[in-house]
């Protein structure tokens, strides 16, 4: 026999996929920012490995000789991200759903068996809540990175009427780069999390979409 | 029997209108998405960025003030080499009897390089911020521009107001910007004519005289100063015509 499961409450369903075009319009405004001053690179001695960005990577998306049209998306779509993080963060705790989320002290180390298992290494999966060790760790990461990314990006926006904050970052030129690691952090988290979520299939899909999931009653 | 049969419909209807509401949801964002797109353009920004840009602009303009100072850097820091970014405005030749027009109300006169640096001089070490996103130590000195404001007794609309806005243009009047009136009165922003210790004889760099303000992007700060004058209406600037922050405050 079935049974109707719910799992995610309809304010998390709104929150997480309101990221998804707010973000993705912070991270395409914010290329037609960096665009502008693109010194980013992965040097090891004297080899550079990769550039940010390659010129076929600006061309390819578009994105070359619109600072202003970037700044001004960028500095408007801010708000509606800020606002939508504040509210997920804070209804994870008036809902206690945060318990699910944050990560317990034997996370850190069932966080290896969960990536082994996922890797296909390991036959053994750790017994799980909502989340397993290894979401809890990285979805708590994420939040942390979004309200880092806050921070940062008011450090650059306003270095001098928030100089404080500049300061502790590492001044001015490091809370740039602190806030472009943090970008290409999350272009990361999104390219794992997509993979995972094709992993896990249709069923658990669409319980980010229906809220319940459907499991047979033992 | 039975009970299996509802609960099967009952997921069938909760997932049919779970997706009829993601889809319909979805169309949110795309509708404001090309809303936005869809609006005028107010100086080749989009009205409703435009407008975001102006109400970021009242919310932390006022945490601008005095006590809020652009951080200083030791001498030794300072950039031996400063960064040219632009020469719009700065063409023509320099005129042999250089002075700069300053435009007060019905208070119109002009004044020389040399009654200004009669006025006390301000050295500034900071850090120099472009829109691009760079930016470097630079060494700068001059007048500050609240001293020549009280020297001339000029910028005051009447006996308790000051104008909203001060404005500047090059001789040839090809580059221009605006400032509001308490980023003006700053206590860092100078009207600089010395870079790195030295008479700035550098045309790219804005000789006789430039503008050297802290508190906001590289472009406010305007080289070679051909006229001030006050109003309470915006004055036009160079980059905001083309869809840049007007206030560009840091």
């Amino acid at each position: 026999m079935k049974k109707i499961v719910h799992k995610h409450p309809l304010a998390i369903r709104w929150f997480h996929w309101l990221n998804f075009p707010l973000l993705f319009v912070m991270i395409w405004s914010g290329m037609l920012i960096y665009w502008a001053n693109d010194i980013y690179k992965i040097q090891v001695g004297k080899t550079v490995l990769f550039n940010f960005f390659p010129e076929s990577f600006y061309a390819f998306l578009g994105i070359s000789g619109q600072l202003a049209k970037g700044m001004a998306w960028h500095f408007a779509t801010m708000w509606l991200f800020t606002i939508n993080g504040i509210s997920y963060f804070l209804y994870t705790f008036i809902s206690g759903e945060w318990r699910l989320i944050i990560p317990e002290k034997k996370s850190f180390k069932e966080a290896w068996q969960v990536v082994l298992y996922d890797l296909g290494i390991s036959k053994v999966c750790p017994p799980q809540d909502k989340y397993n060790a290894a979401q809890r760790i990285v979805y708590t990461l994420v939040i942390v990175m979004g309200f880092g990314s806050i921070l940062t990006g008011w450090a650059i926006f306003r270095p001098i009427q928030l100089s404080q904050l500049t300061t502790i970052l590492g001044g001015y030129e490091a809370a740039r780069l602190e806030h472009f690691v943090l970008t290409i952090g999350f272009v990361l988290f999104f390219i794992v999390h997509i993979l995972q979520v094709i992993k896990a299939g249709w069923k658990n899909f669409q319980s980010i979409i229906t809220g319940f999931e459907v499991k047979e009653k033992s | 029997m039975k009970e299996e049969l509802t609960t099967d419909q009952q997921i069938r209807r909760k997932t049919i209108k779970a997706f009829v509401g993601f889809g319909l949801a979805s169309l949110v964002p795309i509708g404001v998405w090309k809303w936005i797109n869809s609006r005028p353009e107010l100086n080749n920004t989009l009205a409703p960025l435009r407008k975001t840009l102006e109400f970021n602009e009242r919310l932390t303009g006022k945490l601008l003030a005095d006590s809020h100072l652009a951080p200083t850097f030791p001498l030794s820091q300072a950039q031996k080499k400063v960064r040219v970014n632009g020469t719009e405005g700065l063409l023509s030749p320099i005129e042999a009897n250089y002075k700069v027009k300053i435009e007060s109300g019905n208070n119109i006169f002009e004044v020389s390089l040399d009654e200004l640096k009669a006025l006390p001089k301000q050295e500034i070490i900071f850090e120099f911020k472009c829109i691009e996103g760079w930016s470097q130590i630079q060494h700068w000195a001059g007048v500050r521009f609240v001293d020549v404001m009280n020297h001339y007794k000029i910028g005051q609309k009447d006996a308790d107001n000051l104008y909203k806005y001060v404005g500047m243009e090059t001789p040839d009047d090809k580059y221009y910007v605006g400032i509001d009136m308490p980023s003006a009165v700053h206590p860092q922003t100078i009207l600089a004519y010395e870079m790195n210790g030295k008479p700035l004889i550098d045309k790219k760099h804005g000789s006789p005289l430039r503008l050297i303000i802290p508190v906001k992007y590289g472009y406010k700060s305007l080289k070679r100063i051909g006229v001030i004058k006050f109003s309470d209406t915006r004055p036009k600037d160079y980059w905001a015509l083309f869809g840049y922050d007007y206030f560009a405050g840091l």
